[in-house]
């Protein structure tokens, strides 16, 4: 179908029709953002103090990444400036650049600062329990600081840093009990099959005849896996080990270099386990609370230290890694900064679509090269409104 | 770029852009310093935005504004010389007008939260 009026300005609006119909995109588009900006200001406004954090995010990258999209959307409009004056091989180069900072864009996003997130971990102490870590969080030192310096920063809630170990015990009977309940549930309903299909009466019996043989076999299905759930095999399975400690032998440690929150969630979820403390690498800001230099975020972020810190289980109120469910800043975090990545991508695939010698790209520029300019206009309308919406991202995450 | 006297033009064929397009050529040859210059403006803005939240204004809110306001000069030139807004047509700032209109009015629909505050937060459902 030929789309009318791509090039020439449609009687009735004064505007080709590609251009209105990327206006009208566009917004929606501030709607859908809009939507979750102000959930961003209504989570943080509703956030109790020290539960919205503050410096988890690496300042520099997020710079750097915002300058990468602000210059692909100076060379994006330099590619339609292009097209207008009719240079080909400028075009190609300016898109190709631009192409290139898109994809730089997502790279840092997706190898580098989410997985960093996904291996950090963070826990809250529980309000009682807080007093017990005033090494680790300096909260004594934060409330004379401000008495005496008028300032205002934040009580601190959570500890956070690297997770090396997990002590904990196991009883491996409470697997064992599991299994053999459901052997026995398993005897049990074929037992009851027996009888039914050896009844004369198995037509009254219809539907109960179905329902066991659908335990029976849901039951074997339980027992296949319920193997999995050993101590033995999952630690195989993610490469862990958990040797008895030196000076409790109930006492287990677990650790391996795969040991992530993600991993010891799991861990703690299987039966017999329980966990009574965590062993970790503290961040800065808990290895040395009591240092002006932690008072407020850091410009250039400094991961984990290797200075030990051990939390209690029974002291922790909630435990993750930064993950989305982590708190409602990671929440809205990764769902703002994730849509936005969507844009990214989205923008980047068109305009590898309208760069490459096919019909609608290059090739279309001996044939028409102003459809062509106006096609690059309506990707270049998108990207710079993916970049807006980026310079306001950046400062409500990685700033303020 | 916009011909005003685009819409009393009959549906044109696809080729009447041939014509005008060579008159064009100096016209963007003059923006290209332009573009080069706001890119400019934006980069420094982003290190000025940086740099501003390390400064201590006297209390957090008044950082919050003044990022704000930093980032909507940066958006306004965005808009206003990268999207061509300045010197775009009605038929383009009209729905615009309507969306600054709806979204303003959705933020402040999260301003009523004063009058339904949330007793409880977050980490009380572990």
């Amino acid at each position: 179908m030929e789309i009318p009026y791509t090039v020439t300005p449609r009687p009735d609006t004064g505007l080709a029709n590609p251009k209105l119909g990327i206006w009208l995109f566009l917004a929606s588009e501030v709607m859908l953002f809009g939507g979750l900006f102000s959930a961003y200001i209504f989570l943080r406004i509703g956030a109790e103090p020290g539960y919205w954090p503050h410096g988890l995010l690496n300042v520099p990258v997020g710079a750097m990444n915002t300058a990468i999209l602000i210059a692909s959307s100076v060379t994006v409009v330099l590619a339609w400036a292009s097209l207008k004056m009719r240079k080909l091989s400028a075009y190609k180069l300016w898109m190709g650049i631009s192409i290139i900072c898109g994809a730089i864009f997502l790279i840092v996003k997706l190898a580098y600062e989410w997985p960093q997130k996904f291996e950090h971990f963070g826990a809250f102490i529980k309000k009682d329990a807080l007093a017990k870590y005033e090494g680790y969080l300096g909260n004594d030192y934060i409330k004379e600081k401000n008495a005496k310096s008028g300032t205002a920063i934040e009580s601190r809630v959570e500890i956070s840093g690297h997770l090396h170990e997990v002590e904990m015990t196991y009883d491996p009977t409470v697997l064992e009990k599991i299994i053999a309940d459901q052997h026995a549930a398993l005897e049990k309903a074929q037992d009851r099959l027996k009888q039914l299909e050896a009844s004369n009466t198995t037509k009254e019996f219809a539907a109960e005849l179905s329902d066991v043989k659908k335990a029976i076999k849901e039951t074997n299905e339980r027992l296949a896996n319920l193997p999995q759930l050993k101590l033995e095999s999952f630690l195989n399975k993610h490469d862990l080990t958990a040797e008895p400690d030196a000076h409790d032998e109930k006492m287990l440690i677990a650790k391996g270099h795969h040991l992530t929150p993600g991993i010891a969630e799991h861990l703690e979820k299987l039966p017999g386990v329980k966990f009574h403390a965590f062993e970790l690498g503290l961040d800065p800001i808990n290895a040395d609370p009591t240092n002006p230099e932690s008072d407020k975020p850091h410009f250039l972020y400094k991961g984990p230290t290797e200075k030990p810190g051990r939390i209690e289980r029974e002291d922790v109120d909630f435990y993750s890694a930064f993950a989305p469910k982590h708190s409602s800043y990671f929440a809205v975090y990764f769902t703002i900064t994730g849509l936005h990545g969507l844009h990214v991508l989205a923008g980047v695939l068109i305009m590898i679509y309208f760069w490459l010698p096919i019909e609608g790209g290059t090739k279309m520029f001996r044939r028409n090269p102003e459809q062509l300019a106006n096609r690059v206009e309506v990707v270049g309308l998108f990207w710079h409104f993916v970049d807006l919406v980026w310079i306001f991202v950046f400062p409500i995450f990685y700033l303020l | 770029m916009s011909d005003p006297h685009a819409s009393s033009h009959p549906p044109a064929t696809k080729d009447t852009h041939e014509v005008s397009a060579h008159g064009e050529h100096e016209h963007f040859d003059m923006h290209l310093g332009l573009y080069l210059g706001v890119g400019a403006f934006l980069l420094v803005a982003t290190a000025v935005t940086v740099f501003l939240s390390y400064v201590d204004f006297g209390s957090q809110s008044r950082n919050v504004v003044i990022a704000m306001l930093v980032a909507t000069v940066k958006v306004g030139f965005v808009g206003a010389i990268f999207m061509h807004l300045k010197g775009e047509k009605k038929t383009i700032w009209r729905p615009l007008f309507f969306t600054a209109f709806f979204v303003l009015g959705l933020f402040l629909l999260t301003l009523l939260h004063w009058y339904d505050p949330i007793a409880t937060t977050v980490h009380a459902h572990h």
